[in-house]
């Protein structure tokens, strides 16, 4: 089961590699995301096939996000196939169906379906080991498409990307062998880095190397995750990339670094060093928060304004799960909520950037005269994702902040509110002139076919509607889902 | 045994200065490559008893180290033809300075943790640190985008060399991802720096500002 959940993609991206029509590989590409979607469910409906051992396993926390990773994937495929279709459109339009620009496809194509192979094992991986060469291979596959349309800003975005992040891997690496040396300086008998082993003989870490090793893998997988201060290259990377990537990157990406590092506070739990960890988690939320609030106000360009976001809501995710127990919860609830809502916003962003060509807000007024579909996903994705109800957002907000008031920990308290209603008006504000008033475009953009239609509004359109349908009513499932996710994400 | 430890460590020790001190880029690609091969005889001394698979492994890490590494960031200098680094951000005799004081930092993080008994020499450990720290300092404090790569190539040996003065035998999968990962990153920003030299027809990535806050 987990094998084939790795290959699927796996394969598919080396075929889509070799394949040269287009039409075909874009069946493979929404085929593969589909097939990988259908493996995901049957894992969810038959837990027999959830037995944890070895190196890969699938436990409810890897179930939680996988589940993720695959729905946002095949939300992102259809409207990337949208794109392409228009891309190739608008090519032979110019003119000219050159062979390079067709070779762009084809590595955009299978570097997708590799991004999805290795983010599927950051999931399911029991090793720690494991776990942090797939990190280091989510950002190998993913760094050629934030650089797919290859010009000097994507590129320039490509490099910070790629330097910043391997820096960060770099560090979570002397992480691990902190890690391994700490299972052998008491006792001088060394523990795989399993996670199973390392929680049964959590008795036995040094505390010392420990925390030292859990900093170092906090640092470096935060840095993957865009935790401040470390998240420089994140408003870049996201902004640059081509918007299905930035979804998937955003909503997907961020949340798997975020398990690799719950892994380790997991191990540290064990270890009875839960306390320290969490003390850490919630000093890089809180910063986090504040440092996106403040840059939030001052944004120009949409795109970018959505990342600083994502840095927000990552803060959000740290300090939920630093304040533990119904703030573990919380976490998780609002990893799912901001995953649907932000990768809406990033293809609805896709949309509205091809009507308008801008990303600068300024020039972008009326839109719902101009693009009316586009203009209310983008109103409602919005009012989403600051945390309005009747959205999902709300409610894993409140969650976390009555697990920081539960914890007589006002100042946190006082910290979360401060900074979201920072960005809540920032985000408002910024986004009501986009919407309403006089309209700054000519209206009369050519309407796209209705297949293109579809491609373009339906990814999006069901995330949102998911992300609506977690405010009002959570299914008694994917509670308990959630509840033993969080349980295995350190909330006891 | 013991001594000549040492003896490595020290030799490491130089070859971060030289990489400090120096402006031109092929001594300091050069540099890097000795490096990798005293990273290589480290292991023969700590672990008396190697086996022949882990020996073999060692040998290709080696080899990829010393000179398929340093070859590709030869390749890609040549291409850009990037000799020496003119105007770095912080001088070089100023780099010295901060490399004595990154020396101590690793000396006096050493000193602080209880070591396993493994450990035959706790100056390695220091010189890991040192030799991590000098590489995150040529990254911040170099400007061309080639000599950020072997900034990054510095600190992945000094990871590497925490890792082999710790132990061989154990993780060997994190050890193949050290591979996978330096031979890897090099290869993608190989790449990289390729495209921003013909986008832009330098390679001084404080150039690359369009995108600054």
């Amino acid at each position: 089961m987990i094998w084939l959940l790795l290959t699927v993609p796996f394969i598919a991206g080396l075929a889509a590699l070799a394949l040269e029509n287009n039409r075909v590989r874009r069946g493979l590409l929404l085929s593969a995301a589909a097939v990988h979607g259908g493996l995901v469910i049957e894992a969810w409906r038959h837990p027999i096939s959830l037995q944890v051992s070895g190196w890969l396993g699938l436990d409810e926390a890897s179930l939680l996000f996988l589940g993720i990773t695959s729905a946002l994937f095949l939300a992102a495929a259809v409207s990337a196939t949208g794109t392409l279709r228009m891309e190739e459109a608008s090519r032979q339009a110019q003119g000219h169906v050159s062979a390079p620009s067709n070779a762009h496809e084809r590595i955009f194509t299978a570097c997708l379906l590799l991004f999805l192979a290795s983010m599927t094992l950051v999931v399911v991986s029991r090793h720690l080991g494991l776990l942090w060469v797939a990190v280091e291979a989510t950002t190998l596959a993913s760094a050629p498409l934030i650089y797919h349309h290859r010009h000097k800003r994507s590129l320039e975005a490509a490099w910070k990307y790629l330097l910043i992040c391997s820096v960060g891997i770099a560090l979570a690496l002397l992480g691990n062998f902190f890690l391994a040396v700490s299972t052998s300086v008491g006792t001088g008998q060394q523990i795989p880095l399993n996670l199973d082993d390392l929680m049964a003989g959590a008795a036995g870490l040094d505390p010392a190397w420990l925390k030292a090793a859990f900093l170092l893998l906090l640092i470096g997988y935060g840095t993957k995750m865009g935790l401040a201060p470390m998240h420089t290259w994140l408003p870049d990377a996201h902004s640059e990339a081509p918007p299905v990537v930035s979804a998937l990157l955003s909503g997907a990406l961020l949340n798997c670094a975020f398990l690799g590092i719950m892994r380790v506070q997991s191990v540290l739990t064990a270890a009875g060093l839960g306390e320290f960890g969490r003390q850490q988690l919630v000093l890089f939320g809180l910063l986090s928060m504040a440092i996106a609030a403040v840059f939030l106000l001052t944004q120009t360009d949409y795109k970018r304004m959505l990342a600083y976001s994502s840095v927000e809501h990552m803060g959000v995710l740290a300090l939920g799960a630093g304040l533990g127990g119904v703030g573990s919860l919380g976490a998780a609830l609002h990893a799912l909520n901001h995953s649907m809502a932000k990768a809406a916003l990033f293809l609805t962003a896709g949309n509205i950037l091809t009507v308008a060509r801008t990303k600068e807000m300024g020039s972008v007024r009326g839109l719902l005269s101009t693009a009316p579909v586009a203009a209310s996903m983008w109103f409602a994705g919005i009012l989403a994702v600051v945390g309005s109800p009747p959205f999902g957002l709300f409610t894993s907000e409140l969650i976390i902040l009555k697990a920081a008031v539960d914890g007589g920990r006002w100042w946190v308290a006082a910290g979360y509110l401060t900074a979201l209603s920072v960005a809540f008006v920032a985000m408002i504000w910024a986004v009501v002139k986009m919407v309403f008033g006089e309209p700054s475009l000519p209206a009369a953009v050519t309407p796209p076919d209705r297949w293109q239609a579809i491609l373009m509004y339906l990814g999006p359109a069901v995330l949102l509607s998911g992300v609506l349908l977690t405010g009002l009513y959570l299914p008694g499932p994917l509670y308990s889902l959630l509840q033993s996710a969080a349980g295995l994400l350190g909330g006891r | 045994m013991a001594n000549m430890t040492d003896t490595l460590a020290i030799l490491l020790i130089l070859t971060n200065f030289r990489l400090l001190g120096s402006s031109r880029l092929w001594s300091c690609i050069q540099t890097v490559a000795i490096q990798a091969v005293l990273l290589g005889l480290l292991p023969l001394l700590t672990n008396p008893e190697l086996t022949l698979r882990v020996g073999m492994i060692l040998a290709g890490m080696t080899f990829i180290k010393a000179v398929v590494l340093p070859w590709l960031v030869r390749r890609s200098a040549r291409e850009v033809q990037v000799k020496r680094e003119i105007e770095p951000m912080v001088g070089f005799t100023v780099s010295l300075l901060v490399g004595v004081g990154l020396l101590a930092v690793g000396v006096a993080a050493s000193r602080r943790m209880a070591l396993p008994s493994q450990l035959s020499s706790p100056l390695l450990v220091a010189v890991a640190v040192f030799t991590i720290l000098t590489g995150l300092f040529l990254i911040v404090a170099r400007k061309k985008a080639i000599t950020q790569v072997l900034g990054y190539l510095v600190m992945e040996n000094g990871i590497y060399s925490f890792g082999m003065a710790y132990a061989v035998q154990e993780p060997f999968l994190v050890e193949m991802g050290i591979l996978l990962d330096v031979w890897a990153a090099v290869f993608v920003m190989g790449i990289a720096i390729h495209h921003i030299h013909s986008a832009y027809d330098h390679i001084d990535t404080d150039r690359l500002s369009a995108l600054k806050e």
